[in-house]
């Protein structure tokens, strides 16, 4: 038998989701045409029901959700992909899948907004909306992929948080990224690290659908696999039925919080560079992360000691991880394609350690290397501006 | 012998689980239910082979009740989660259970498209022209001139007829019942979730708390009364003028056509791109 050998090959950002989507054993594909993001659902829709998969154009991104939630509660592994006007209306149906805990990944390829906006444009604008879009406390988890590597890599591991802590994940991507053509070379589907949801082990009489494991997360049963369960949006008790009791009312969204918090360590992502000593960082997520690294390296070779502290996850914010940096640096540089969203969490975990500056640009364009240099050489001249 | 009341609901009900109902006394909901559960228990079902789906309204709380796989998903949104239902596990029995301005309001696009893509689906929309657990607001089924909570002046659009929009956009079985009518309701339901395809019935219901009492028709028994008066079926329908059926009911099968059911055609499109990749 002859071994697989990975290939080379030359994939848009778009593509590549599409890749990682099928390497995690994505099976269920539903809905609606919007740019930038549109390719993730042709590719899908040939793909996918040669895989024994499902795509379906939905009416609209709210049944999008709405189906991609349904084909989940099958045991089926399910997904979306829009941009901001669609990501807009999938609002109501992410909260169902927050409170119902059904895992699914919805991709938003980030344009110019707000409205209609600059469909053919990059922007960073959704990252808050894609924390506190839907109404409600909630917990969610936020991605965001900054090349074609990355949006097959954190689309599996999108799917892999998914499963295990039974919640929708959203992974950012940006016109740039989602449009760029990058050659790559991809793992097998041998080598890709697949999670499932773990199912209930004991008989159907003894299950509780929402009694939880020490993780916080409760075993997952299928329609149809004869664990006959309730799931509703409202508020439901370990059974899974409607409650007004105020103490079931506050456990249930105690451990919606919970879940997520013990598993901070395994959620968080960042990549570092240049940040062991670096005495002032660049915290950047997206296609803007290529042009920091740029920035940083071309800084460091003028003698600046700059880093980069690149966030995959951008919620749960990574607290943790950047707390150490902002005691060590004297200032931290946040360049973003919108007016300022994760310098907003930034300031907020600063409390005061370092200056926190901003780079914020809206008009369409990306933010160029020589840009985060130029602020750099500023802010380690300590003229911040 | 038709299954007792009660072997019905020792079968069915999630008995000591959920508990009184939130349903006012003689609401209409409850026959829909007692149809629904004598179609599948003479269609001989499994329950675990059964998916009830609902939107938002009263009706929405009716899987609560019963002992299926059961979802009660967002306003208006219950096709939509069962089309990923029925698209991912075509095995699953899956039947929506809907409220008018669930199904026609704020669900209306979600129907059409539904009753267009020819899913193997049951949906039941049972349609009380009002939406009774928000307070008696007027829904898209309000008749002309009625008086609701947002119509005190008269309401003055016009209501849809939510079997005529299934027609029209295409769905494989179409039927109206009335909750008057419990035995041809049951019929209706069970014809509905036997048929290929998207199937529609609608059951014209009593809200007497919300609509029936501000539009002076009276009581639950007052307004069964009505339905009973103004049912004809949809063969003495056709013998009638447009004039005489202002104000009638229309019951029975209203659309009965054999298409393509897009479940089985998907099958098709799986073995066409799996020989295609294996070709390359």
């Amino acid at each position: 038998m002859t071994e697989a050998k990975r290939k080379r090959c030359l994939l848009q950002g778009n593509e590549a989701i599409v890749q990682g989507a099928l390497a995690a054993r994505c099976r269920f594909f539903a809905g609606y045409p919007i740019t930038p993001a549109s390719e993730i659902a042709e590719q899908l829709s040939v793909r996918l029901p040669a895989v024994n998969g499902t795509f379906i154009q939905m009416e609209d991104e709210i049944a999008s959700i709405g189906a991609v939630i349904g084909a989940s509660l099958t045991g089926v592994k399910a997904m979306t992909a829009t941009s901001g006007p669609g990501f807009s209306l999938m609002q109501e149906n992410l909260g169902f899948a927050c409170a119902a805990e059904v895992p699914c990944v919805i991709v938003n390829v980030m344009r110019g907004g707000p409205s209609t906006g600059l469909p053919t444009s990059p922007a960073q604008g959704d990252v808050q909306m894609a924390r506190w879009g839907t109404h409600g406390d909630h917990p969610i988890i936020v991605l965001a992929v900054s090349s074609v590597l990355d949006s097959f890599t954190i689309t599996v591991k999108a799917f892999n948080l998914a499963e295990k802590y039974r919640i929708p994940v959203i992974v950012l991507s940006d016109e740039v990224v989602a449009h760029t053509r990058e050659s790559v070379e991809l793992p097998l589907d041998s080598e890709v690290k697949v999670v499932n949801r773990i199912a209930p082990g004991m008989p159907p009489d003894w299950y509780k659908p929402y009694e939880a494991d020490t993780r916080g997360v409760p075993p997952m049963a299928s329609f149809g696999d004869g664990y006959r369960h309730h799931v509703t949006g409202l508020v439901h008790d370990q059974d899974g039925f409607p409650t007004q009791n105020p103490q079931e009312v506050e456990k249930f969204h105690l451990r919606l919080s919970m879940k997520i918090t013990k598993g901070l360590s395994d959620i968080q992502l960042t990549k570092k560079f240049h940040m062991d000593d670096a005495e002032l960082f660049v915290v950047a997520y997206g296609s803007v992360a290529r042009s920091a690294m740029r920035a940083v390296e071309d800084a460091r070779k003028a003698g600046i000691k700059a880093g980069l502290l690149q966030l995959i996850t951008l919620f749960p914010f990574p607290r943790r991880t950047l707390t150490p940096y902002l005691q060590q640096c004297h200032s931290v540089l946040v360049p973003e394609l919108n007016l300022g969203q994760i310098s907003r969490e930034v300031q907020r975990v600063n409390q005061g350690q370092c200056a926190v500056v901003k780079l914020n640009r809206v008009d369409g364009r990306l933010i160029t290397p020589q840009q985060i240099y130029n602020r750099l050489v500023k802010l380690s001249a300590g003229r911040v501006s | 012998m038709p299954p007792s009341i009660q072997a019905l609901t020792h079968k069915y009900f999630r008995h000591n689980k959920r508990f009184p109902h939130v349903w006012c006394p003689g609401c209409g909901n409850g026959i829909v239910m007692g149809a629904l559960l004598r179609a599948i228990t003479r269609l001989d079902l499994e329950k675990d082979e059964i998916v009830l789906a609902s939107g938002i309204g009263c009706s929405g709380r009716m899987p609560t009740y019963l002992d299926f796989n059961t979802l009660h998903t967002t306003h208006g949104r219950a096709l939509t989660f069962a089309t990923g239902i029925k698209l991912a596990n075509p095995a699953l029995n899956v039947v929506a259970i809907m409220g008018d301005g669930d199904a026609t309001a704020i669900g209306g696009n979600h129907l059409i498209h539904a009753a267009r893509r020819n899913l193997n689906l049951t949906a039941i929309i049972i349609n009380n022209s009002i939406y009774g657990m928000t307070g008696g607001q007027y829904s898209p089924t309000t008749p002309f001139g009625s008086t609701t909570t947002t119509s005190v002046y008269g309401h003055i659009e016009h209501a849809f007829s939510i079997s005529e929009l299934a027609v029209t956009a295409g769905a494989a079985f179409v039927a109206r019942s009335t909750v008057y009518h419990a035995a041809l309701a049951d019929q209706l339901i069970e014809q509905a979730m036997i048929k290929p395809g998207f199937a529609v019935v609608e059951i014209i219901s009593n809200c007497h708390v919300q609509y029936g009492r501000r539009n002076k028709i009276g009581n639950a028994i007052d307004m069964l009364t009505s339905f009973k008066e103004q049912a004809v079926t949809v063969k003495k329908a056709a013998t009638m003028e447009e004039e005489e059926l202002q104000g009638k009911i229309t019951i029975g099968v209203l659309a009965d056509r054999d298409l393509p059911v897009s479940t089985d055609e998907y099958k098709r499109i799986r073995e066409q791109a799996r020989s295609k990749q294996e070709g390359k």
